[in-house]
């Protein structure tokens, strides 16, 4: 047996030997359980155990972190904290002109903001160009095609932390890009305290960390184009780039929208990988929302908990309009997957 | 050999080098050297001495400095490549250095000391390895203890979130019931709620049921994904009901029809879910840093943090550790990376 | 089936274990910047040797845990029974008053009585803890650069404006990519702005506006920064509070001045080596004196604690001479104790010739501190103010604000944290 077989054996064993066991002890109360309450009452058997752990660890939290906007204070428990209303909305919205960060009350919110702005925008239009280019790549008659693919999926699987650090390691003054400008002659720079190549830096590692995992996704898309379009195409003497414009991008537009509303989602919450690459800086200018909440609410020294989940209330929102937007992307894109 | 060669150089109708050929193969090259350098040189740099890494340029392989032990001093004496002042270059080995000016000595002739410039010597090194940026962790920090910990969360974490999962799964895309699509909606709703949104009230709700300070309280907050419910859900919204029907027919319980039908039948989602849940787990670094604070409860990446002091970092053992608690994600890559790209494509999307 | 009673077995033990706190269990919380975490478990061997009955845990953690953990563990009524901290006036409502426990108050406040105040709520008579090390900010030169650019070393009473031109002049000549770095945090550059005639503290003890003196330093700060005079990563390359040194660019004779304080010695002694000489130079001069800021990191005990007379006992322990003696030699940290500092003859547990002058130079500086400089340690807003300096002078230097912008935007800062802590 292969060392891959082995361990799939393995991990098979470890998995399953729990479920069967929990499986044929449960089964002889279940079915009276069954009897009594109909499929109803399995369905409410289904899902409790999962529902509890969510109820408890996502919405109760979610529910207190109203509360905990409509507070002021620096305690972290609710009884200790004094009822304010609206006002810490109030103050994340005031603002003279919502362009000019430094006339807003909270300014750094609205920076954080107008910078998580232009990442998504940024970012999702590389992460776009760049996974569409792999995939097409991937999707030719290239030989050992699963190499390449592992290749670019690997870093899909680092730790956000370690990918933040591995990427300051190399751009930091001192570090291997550094090492390559030098021996080529040029004068080393300080990538990191560039406020171009800081935010240049935040996009590019994003999009090295999760490109894999889009392109799979419009790998997925490419193959399942049928190959007698093509053919019928090559027949009449297409050219590529009109096969290109007329065939694979109009049949590959449900993955392709599914890719960029889940890079949308993301880009949104970016927050891990650039706060270890860059802290934030130069000055304020890779300063995300979600960064901003989580200073504001436990790291730093001004922390000022209600104000955190005020804003993090307003960036919820946001998100979850993006989360029905891809659901409704997801739903056409399986209509379209059924007419085929 | 001809076969070797046309498989490798496959391209366009077999018309010559098309530009697109040229640009795929500099892409995917281009890749290969972004996607996997910056870890190679992660590796490399973990085994750099404290100074070394804090010496620029940078050197792309570790070395360590040579040393002689020299007649009439006790300690060995580092080598230096020195340039004489008449031109010439010699190995000298160093007593001491006062401000810029260096005392050497050629090992061979011990007794006559020679004052050097020190901008006129360099240190003569060779490639070694500081292994003990690996073995001290072990010996001083609880590394083992870390790593037990760290296993004990991924696993349970993972076979938890596996059932859970799978059941509500499994009611939410077999049952009709009343308030399903607004489970359903709930869940996907906080689908995109990123945890350090919630920390502070999370951290509450967990100190409230006395999870602090223990594994379990690390391990339950992030079972109940709603990613994976989401996925199974989708998956197993494309296995046939007749199926279903035709086993209650034959009268087996719907327990019964969840783990000896469903189940079996979700496997790839199922599999895509745990290598997910398994990488999730293993890297998490805030929860967990927020909610154990004694040591022997720490996992690696928290253990990893330790390293970090106000006013100091230890970079050489944050690498090295870095590389080790890298080592479990290239083993699940390598191994079982087949059932994560064909998981993705076929179950991301249905 | 046995796999699935280890299962079990596994569960129900680590249950279990979540229950601590067993009678004579003593749990430290430590972060460590050089060896003291190895020292301090070595101290505690020896306590535990002689106390069979007081089991102590060192739990080694990161600063940050320290900065960011523990504020809400303490919130929770939670946490451990001592910690080493350095937030240690804003939190001092969660320590433990060990006036009634120790074996001798008068020993307590003889020998620790100058920061007692530091860490406990104003007007409280209390014995919290002690200072484990006491730190004054002040600068180091790199003497081989000066040497080799030819340029003397500026003297006792040299300003900031002498440093910085002697500094610019060696970085010329040895073609270095700045002439000096300053850590990132507010703590750090009080002590210059104090030197400019700054004062933090109103009338009423709250926070007063940003003064003269403040913007006279900050102002020369952002000048030389954009001069490119002082080294730019450290400052610009973080948002918010977040602290970053630039210690390694002065390990690496990239920068031939370094303004931190007497902590880096250890750490400059291990890192540097052989590579060149350096010496620290105390603070240099402003229009108002020649001042750095005294703070450090003080251990305490936590109210919250289940077995206080064992943590008494723990800290007696720690606070006795000898034992305060024997770790400010072997970690290189200036000791608070009185009597240790009376009696001198501390024997550096050091072969760098480097380490004895240094630390002697940060102990004469100790005594050009200005009163303004001393009022911080133990003032209740202080840290609130250095966050607020560091976030918005260091947005300054990336351009994203003026000075006069910043200025507002400090004051606006300040005002809000004093709101919310009401």
């Amino acid at each position: 047996m292969s060392a891959a077989a082995t361990l799939k054996a393995w991990v098979g064993a470890a998995l399953a030997a729990p479920v069967v066991w929990l499986a044929s002890a449960v089964n002889v109360p279940l079915k009276s359980w069954q009897r009594a309450t109909g499929t109803g009452g399995m369905a409410a058997f289904f899902l409790a155990p999962n529902m509890a752990i969510f109820g408890i660890f996502v919405l109760v939290p979610l529910v207190i972190n109203f509360f905990y906007s409509a507070t002021s204070g620096t305690a972290y428990f609710l009884q200790d904290r004094s009822y304010v209303g609206l006002e810490q909305y109030q103050r994340l919205l005031d603002c003279s002109n919502y362009l000019d960060t430094a006339t807003c009350r909270e300014d750094l919110f609205w920076k954080a903001v107008h910078n998580t702005g232009l990442f998504v925008v940024v970012q999702v239009a590389l992460m776009t160009v760049v996974s569409v280019v792999t995939a097409l790549i991937l999707n030719r008659e290239i030989a050992g095609r699963s190499f390449w693919r592992a290749v670019f999926f690997f870093p899909v699987l680092l730790s956000p932390v370690v990918t933040g650090l591995i990427w300051r390691w190399i751009l930091q003054r001192q570090g291997l890009l550094n090492l390559i400008v030098h021996d080529m002659g040029g004068e080393p720079y300080n990538w990191l305290t560039d406020r171009f190549w800081a935010f240049t830096a935040a996009v590019s590692v994003s999009v090295w960390a999760h490109m894999g995992f889009y392109t799979l996704i419009l790998l997925a898309g490419l193959q399942a184009i049928p190959r007698d379009l093509y053919e019928a195409a090559e027949m009449d003497g297409t050219r590529p780039a009109r096969v290109f414009w007329r065939i694979t991008l109009p049949l590959l537009m449900p993955n392709l929208l599914v890719v960029i509303v889940l890079a949308l989602i993301r880009a949104v919450q970016i927050f891990d990988e650039v706060y270890v690459l860059t802290g934030g800086g130069p000055g304020t200018s890779n300063l995300y929302l979600t960064q901003y909440i989580y200073e504001i609410g436990f790291a730093s020294l001004l922390r000022n908990p209600g104000l955190a989940s005020a804003a993090s209330i307003l960036m919820g929102l946001v998100l979850v309009v993006l989360t029905l937007l891809q659901l409704q992307v997801g739903r056409r894109g399986e209509r379209k997957g059924a007419r085929q | 050999m001809t076969g070797v060669a046309t498989f490798l150089t496959r391209r366009r109708g077999g018309r010559g080098w098309h530009w697109t050929d040229v640009v795929s193969w500099l892409w995917l090259i281009g890749g290969l050297v972004i996607m996997f350098g910056p870890a190679v040189w992660l590796v490399g740099s973990s085994f750099k001495t404290p100074a070394q890494l804090a010496e620029f340029p940078p050197t792309i392989l570790p070395y360590v400095g040579q040393q002689t032990s020299v007649e009439g001093h006790d300690k060995p004496l580092t080598l230096y490549r020195v340039k004489l002042p008449d031109g010439s270059t010699k190995i000298m080995a160093e007593i001491r250095r006062i401000g810029i000016v260096a005392q050497m000595v050629d090992p061979k002739a011990p007794k006559d000391i020679v004052k050097i410039n020190i901008a006129d010597r360099q240190p003569v090194r060779e490639i070694g390895f500081e292994t003990g940026n690996y073995t001290e962790p072990f010996v001083h920090f609880d590394f083992l203890r870390y790593l037990r910990n760290s296993v004990f969360v991924t696993a349970m974490a993972t076979l938890i979130t596996l059932l859970t999962n799978s059941m509500a799964a499994f009611a939410l895309s077999k049952y009709k019931f009343r308030g399903r699509d607004f489970t359903m909606l709930l869940i996907v709703g906080t689908l995109m709620v990123p945890l350090s949104v919630i920390l502070v009230p999370l951290y509450s709700v967990v100190s409230a049921v006395g999870l602090l300070d223990s594994l379990w309280g690390v391990i339950l907050p992030t079972v109940a994904t709603p990613t994976g419910v989401f996925l199974l859900r989708q998956y197993m919204l494309t296995i046939p009901d007749e199926l279903l029907d035709a086993a209650r027919m034959d009268n087996a319980s719907e327990w019964q029809i969840y783990w000896r039908i469903v189940l079996p039948l979700a496997a790839p989602a199922l599999a895509v879910l745990a290598i997910f849940s398994v990488v999730w787990r293993w890297n998490d670094f805030l929860w967990p840093l927020v909610v154990l604070s004694r040591k022997e409860l720490y996992t690696l990446q928290v253990g990893l943090n330790t390293y970090a002091g106000q006013l100091n970092v230890q970079w050489h053992f944050i690498l090295a550790m870095t590389v080790v608690t890298m080592i479990p994600v290239v083993l699940v890559f390598v191994f079982l990376q087949r059932y994560i790209t064909s998981g993705i494509a076929g179950t991301g999307l249905k | 089936m046995i796999r699935t009673r280890t299962l079990l077995a596994a569960i129900s033990v680590s249950l279990l274990a979540s229950t601590s706190a067993f009678a004579g269990d003593v749990r430290i919380m430590w972060y460590s910047d050089g060896v003291e975490g190895d020292v301090i478990q070595d101290l505690l061997n020896r306590f535990m040797k002689d106390n069979p009955d007081i089991h102590v845990t060192l739990d080694n953690v990161a600063y940050k845990v320290i900065q960011e953990q523990l504020p809400i563990q303490l919130e929770a009524g939670q946490g451990p029974d001592i910690a080493r901290v350095t937030n240690i006036k804003e939190l001092a409502q969660h320590w433990l008053d060990l006036r009634p426990l120790v074996a001798d108050p008068k020993y307590w406040d003889d020998n620790f009585g100058d920061t007692l105040d530091w860490m406990r709520p104003d007007g409280s008579k209390a014995i919290t803890g002690f200072m484990t090390q006491l730190t004054l900010t002040g600068g180091f030169a790199n003497k081989t650069l000066f040497e080799q650019a030819g340029v003397a070393l500026p003297g006792d009473k040299a300003t900031w404006d002498d440093w910085i031109n002697a500094a610019a002049e060696v970085a010329k000549s040895q073609q270095l990519p700045a002439a000096f770095a300053i850590d990132r945090s507010g703590h750090r550059i009080s002590g210059a702005n104090v030197s400019y005639g700054a004062n933090y503290i109103g009338a009423d003890g709250k926070p007063a506006k940003v003064d003269d003196g403040t913007k006279a330093f900050v102002t020369k700060l952002v000048d030389w920064t954009a001069e490119g005079l002082m080294l730019k990563d450290t400052w610009v390359s973080a948002a918010g509070s977040t602290y970053r040194a630039a210690t390694d660019d002065f390990i690496n004779a990239q920068i031939p001045f370094y303004y931190s304080g007497s902590w880096q010695v250890a750490n400059l002694s291990t890192k540097i080596g052989d590579s060149f000489d350096w010496v620290a130079t105390g603070s240099p001069c402003g229009t108002a004196g020649c001042s750095g800021v005294k703070g450090g990191a003080a251990l305490v005990a936590i109210k919250y604690t289940k077995n206080p007379k064992d943590v008494a006992k723990v800290m007696d322990y720690l606070a006795s001479e000898a034992i305060v003696k024997e770790f400010s030699e072997r970690t290189l940290f200036l000791p608070a104790h009185k009597g240790v500092v009376a009696k001198g003859g501390l024997k550096w547990g050091s072969a760098d010739k480097n380490v004895g002058p240094a630390l002697d130079r940060f102990v004469k500086a100790a005594g050009e501190t200005l009163p303004a400089a001393d009022a911080l340690p133990p003032w209740k807003w202080a840290n609130a103010y250095y966050a607020a300096l560091v976030t918005r002078v260091s947005q300054v230097m990336a351009g994203e604000l003026t000075l006069d912008e910043a200025w507002g935007k400090i004051d606006q800062d300040i005002a809000d944290k004093v709101a919310e802590g009401k």
